[in-house]
């Protein structure tokens, strides 16, 4: 590199020039002829094009209306702590909702019921909630599709078989897909949590459209779901009592679960990594310690021969 | 002799026996150090893992 470097730049490396032709930079300028009322001119120009962008960012910003909509507030979960697992008994109600709620209009196409297994069912459970559902299977020995009782590799199936029969059944809204969700949207759980129980009644002014519902913690305001949750809607296997709030929690901990499946190993793995790191640094530091012992305590004498 | 110098008469000094403690120390420590981590993610989650409920729902076969 030094070599090249140096056969290129030849010997004027080497010579001491005081940064005279290195340093004055302005020996390039293209302005050195210009006159006096030029150079005003051009400057005046400048000055007076920045200000008017400037005027114009700031007057653009002061009437910007595109963030109107609510943050969801930050809820603790059972799953918050960074060692804290996400409560299974919870994901497994979140099923339950999920199941005779959402599976109305919304597909869970990357979930299959072998997920389930040892997460919130048990293998025969989960088998039985894959026989529930009729799969669409094919093509037979004649090349027709058919149905059949859903096995364990399944996935979930979809209510509607494409996003346009989803459409023209919503009112031209697709019901999106909730394997990600609160992976894809900001806020996470606390925005399905805050979603879900935030209905209200329209501000006044505020003009909905036939289909639409108001929610302020969704973009815009106006969205397409009707309010899904209210208190008593299902009935949990286990007895807890189904409020509103209780069926949004669970089925906002099971979406969790969906997006992020290794949450569990995840926050497990910390614990490990935990532990061999900070041992690993103890080493480390001793190690340290031992090499440099005898180079900081020694010492270097020159001695001329006589 | 002290501990340590049968301990290296013993073990370090060949090859075949440093290999060898090598794969059992690795393989003892690896369990130890499992179940220790698994037991303080269970201890800290007590009651929400799929272990503490399971039983509730699995049949006798």
């Amino acid at each position: 590199m030094a070599a090249t470097v140096g056969r290129i730049c030849g010997v004027g490396l080497l010579k001491p020039n005081n940064l005279t032709t290195i340093g004055q930079i302005s020996s390039y300028s293209t302005a050195k002829e210009w006159t006096r009322g030029k150079k005003a001119l051009l400057g005046t120009l400048g000055i007076v094009a920045g200000g008017a962008g400037a005027v114009l960012v700031a007057l653009d910003q002061s009437v910007k209306a595109s963030d109107l909509e609510l943050h969801p507030p930050k809820n603790i979960w059972s799953h918050s702590g960074i060692f804290s697992s996400l409560d299974h008994a919870s994901v497994r109600r979140g099923f339950e909702v999920y199941k005779q709620v959402c599976a109305a209009c919304h597909s869970l196409r990357f979930v299959a019921y072998r997920n389930l297994v040892g997460v919130t069912h048990t293998e025969a459970e989960a088998k039985a909630e894959a026989e529930e559902q009729m799969i669409e299977d094919g093509p037979n020995d004649e090349g027709n599709m058919f149905k059949r009782p859903g096995k364990l590799s399944d996935y979930f199936p979809s209510p509607y078989p494409n996003e346009e029969a989803a459409r023209a059944a919503n009112n031209g809204s697709y019901p999106p897909d909730l394997s990600y969700i609160t992976a894809a949207r900001h806020g996470a759980e606390d925005y399905i949590f805050a979603l879900l129980t935030g209905y209200c009644d329209p501000p006044a002014g505020v003009v909905l459209r036939e289909g639409q519902y108001y929610n302020p913690y969704f973009p815009g305001g106006a969205i397409s779901m009707a309010q899904a949750l209210y208190n008593e809607t299902i009935e949990y296997n286990d007895g807890t009592p189904a409020s509103a709030s209780q069926l949004a929690k669970d089925v906002s901990t099971f979406l969790k679960w969906t997006a992020e499946p290794e949450h569990d190993d995840r926050k497990k793995m910390l614990i490990k990594v935990l532990g061999i790191f900070s041992f690993l640094l103890g080493i480390t530091w001793y190690i340290k310690k031992v090499k440099f012992a005898s180079l900081k305590s020694r010492k270097i004498e020159f001695r001329p021969k006589k | 002799m002290g501990f340590s110098s049968t301990v290296y008469n013993a073990i370090f000094k060949r090859t075949s026996t440093m290999a060898l403690a090598v794969i059992v120390s690795a393989f003892a420590f690896e369990r130890t150090f499992d179940l220790v981590t698994d037991s303080i993610f269970e201890k800290v989650n007590e009651g929400k893992l799929w272990k503490h409920i399971k039983d509730k729902y699995e049949t006798e076969e």
